[in-house]
């Protein structure tokens, strides 16, 4: 008890201190790497606007966000996935409270040829493809060819959205071909007949989307979350940041004309007022 | 003292001490600076080597040599992770073994027409575009790959291959059947000879044609899915490596000099004879390291594997088909580096060291293995 009274007057002195500072203000974001795009632009954009604010943007993963906002070490916590009950609580342990802000959306549409039949599908066939089960697209009534199956390289966040929501830990299958980014899925579904593609919502000109459990990828689809391959992004802090504050201005920047753009401009879907 | 010119004047060729000494310093000095320059490249591999090697090791102490190089599995952001560099290690193999296959007939071939056959005029007009494909820079070479190739694999590759194969065939049989009608001719009594090499000349090139029909009609019925494949690649490299295969093997061929292929004519050989019995075997080092040069280029290089092979982490079925897409240690250094920092994995990151590693020993010993090859060439040709 005692030892919570002082992490809270702590934590207060330092509130104290921070108002205090006027403009020159320090804001530390970290977590997520895929949110990290945004969190860069919106930190870019900001200290344009405000030269005497500094904010430095980590990105470690979405786990190590929800750690750093709980013992303090950073004020915005950027996570791709809403925070766990365990994260909620030990927030709540440490006499912090869990504000989630969804900044954006992360909505992949499923591409394939535009001379491709193919009506849609669902969540487990496109795994399946992506696992090697079917590898023909007649097994899904479409012409009498493999399937030339593309992937975003390992190493980005698209990749990563496209594990979570669609591959659920399962491997995929040793022919699949991996590419270096959005355009060059699209350049590749656009050329190959029998390929399919995931690629981001802003990278669909040229190639034909597949609605998925029967529900097409589109923005408004995405922001109304029926459609199933999107995630929303966070921004956590702690409890609702002060009226007037640097901070609260920052972390509600995606409200803004030009957040809306910047999210745009990063490649996700900006969320609905 | 009087010079040619007829003036009198002070003896220039003997300096003053002051001179003298300032000479001594300036020379000691420029040597020094220079000694500074060279060991300065010197210490700098010597870096690469070493802190490659600093971040390389940590990967073998956490997850052994065994996963790296016997594992087919690459899945480095899966729980739980696999680093199985096998399939990697392989494509990097199949693709520099496809280039070498494009680079080393067509560059030898280049280099020996270059040095002994074509005129001078048109050699010098020649050599300088074959050097301009080492200017081109290789992000054109894999957008060309990815945009205009590989599409056209896809959709007419059975054609391409099939007229590739023409085009390299039937120059082949016919040049098969002038050889065995010489061959059979120089067997025979001298009144039978123009039949005897008619027909067998006839006989060769008619099978080598019906056999390259043959080929050409499984060629034309195939279908390519994928044009990101390992076929695309190696085109591309091979072209890439080109220019290096070609100014060395032809550097090489210059070399053996005049008198080697006068002598030889003189002894009767034709030109044929002199370029295969006499010329090729004495530049024959040099083509080898001109060879072991090319290959490492193809090895080495990473933009047009990494936009146009595909990068799947497989061992083609069956292991020559180079039809279906590969990954290379280049492009999954290149690929995987941004999300690998130190922070988040530190094994994902200490693997793709390892294979910078494996890649600067390999091309380490290209190195070392040509040089010394060079090296016995010239001693050989200067007769010790």
């Amino acid at each position: 008890m005692k030892a919570k009274l002082a992490v809270l007057v702590a934590v207060g002195l330092m509130g104290a201190a921070v108002g205090r500072a006027g403009d020159n203000q320090a804001i530390a974001v970290d977590g997520s790497t895929t949110v990290g795009p945004i969190a860069k632009a919106f930190a870019e954009f900001y200290m344009n606007r405000n030269p005497g604010v500094n904010i430095t943007v980590s990105e470690s993963g979405s786990g190590n966000g929800a750690k750093s906002l709980m013992n303090a070490s950073c004020d915005v916590g950027a996570m791709s996935r809403p925070m766990k009950p365990s994260e909620v609580k030990g927030m709540e342990d440490s006499g912090r409270l869990a504000k989630a802000h969804i900044v954006a959306m992360d909505g992949l549409a499923i591409a394939v040829h535009p001379s491709n039949p193919l009506k849609g599908l669902t969540l487990a066939q496109i795994r399946d493809i992506y696992t090697g089960k079917i590898r023909n697209w007649k097994e899904l009534g479409g012409p009498d060819q493999a399937i030339v199956v593309i992937s975003r390289d390992t190493n980005s966040g698209t990749y990563e959205c496209f594990e979570t929501l669609v591959m659920n830990q399962a491997k995929m299958f040793e022919k699949t071909e991996y590419v270096g980014s959005n355009g060059a899925v699209r350049q590749r579904v656009m050329d190959t007949p029998a390929a399919i593609g995931y690629v981001g919502l802003a990278f669909t000109e040229g190639v034909k989307t597949v609605p998925v459990d029967g529900v097409e990828a589109t923005m408004d689809t995405v922001v109304e979350k029926k459609y199933p391959i999107a995630r929303p992004l966070f921004f956590y802090t702690n409890g609702m940041p002060k009226k007037g504050t640097h901070l609260e201005s920052f972390v509600n920047l995606y409200k803004t004309e030009e957040g809306r753009r910047i999210v745009e401009d990063t490649g996700f879907v900006p969320v609905a007022l | 003292m009087i010079d040619s010119t007829g003036c009198r004047c002070r003896p220039s060729l003997v300096l003053d001490d002051r001179t003298r000494i300032r000479q001594r310093i300036l020379e000691t000095a420029g040597r020094w600076t220079l000694g500074a320059v060279t060991s300065l490249s010197l210490v700098a591999v010597l870096f690469i080597i070493l802190f490659i090697a600093r971040d390389a090791l940590p990967f073998f102490r956490l997850r052994g040599l065994m996963e790296f190089f016997a594992d087919k599995q690459w899945y480095p952001s899966g729980a739980p992770p696999h680093f199985g560099a096998l399939t990697i290690l392989y494509g990097s193999g199949l693709v520099a073994l496809g280039a070498a296959l494009v680079a080393v007939p067509l560059g030898i071939g280049a280099a020996i027409c270059l040095s002994d056959i074509l005129p001078f005029r048109a050699r010098q007009a020649v050599k300088p575009v074959i050097e301009m494909l080492a200017a081109i820079p290789s992000v054109a070479y894999g957008f060309f790959a990815l945009v205009v190739f590989a599409p056209a694999l896809q959709e007419r590759g059975g054609l391409i291959l099939s007229v590739v194969a023409v085009a390299l065939g039937a120059p082949l049989a016919l040049l098969a059947g002038f050889v065995a009608g010489d061959l059979v001719a120089d067997a025979v009594p001298e009144q039978r000879r123009g039949t005897h090499r008619v027909l067998a000349g006839f006989a060769v090139t008619i099978t080598g044609l019906h056999l390259l029909g043959g080929l050409v009609e499984q060629l034309a019925g195939l279908r390519i899915a994928s044009g990101t494949n390992a076929l695309n690649v190696s085109l591309i490299l091979g072209i890439m490596a080109l220019p290096t295969v070609v100014s060395i093997s032809e550097d090489a061929l210059q070399s053996v000099g005049r008198e080697l292929r006068e002598g030889s004519y003189a002894l009767g050989a034709t030109r044929a004879e002199t370029l295969l019995r006499v010329v090729a075997p004495a530049a024959g080092s040099g083509i080898a390291a001109a060879v072991i040069l090319g290959i490492m280029r193809a090895i080495g290089e990473t933009m047009v594997v990494w936009m146009a092979s595909g990068n799947a982490a497989q061992i083609p079925q069956p292991w020559f088909n180079f039809l279906e897409p590969v990954r290379t240690l280049t492009a999954t250094i290149a690929g995987d580096m941004g999300e690998a920092d130190q922070m988040t994995g530190s094994e994902r990151y200490h693997v793709l060291f390892a294979m910078a590693l494996v890649l600067l020993v390999f091309s380490f010993a290209c190195n070392t293995t040509s040089e010394l090859i060079l090296r016995r060439s010239r001693r050989k040709l200067r007769g010790g």
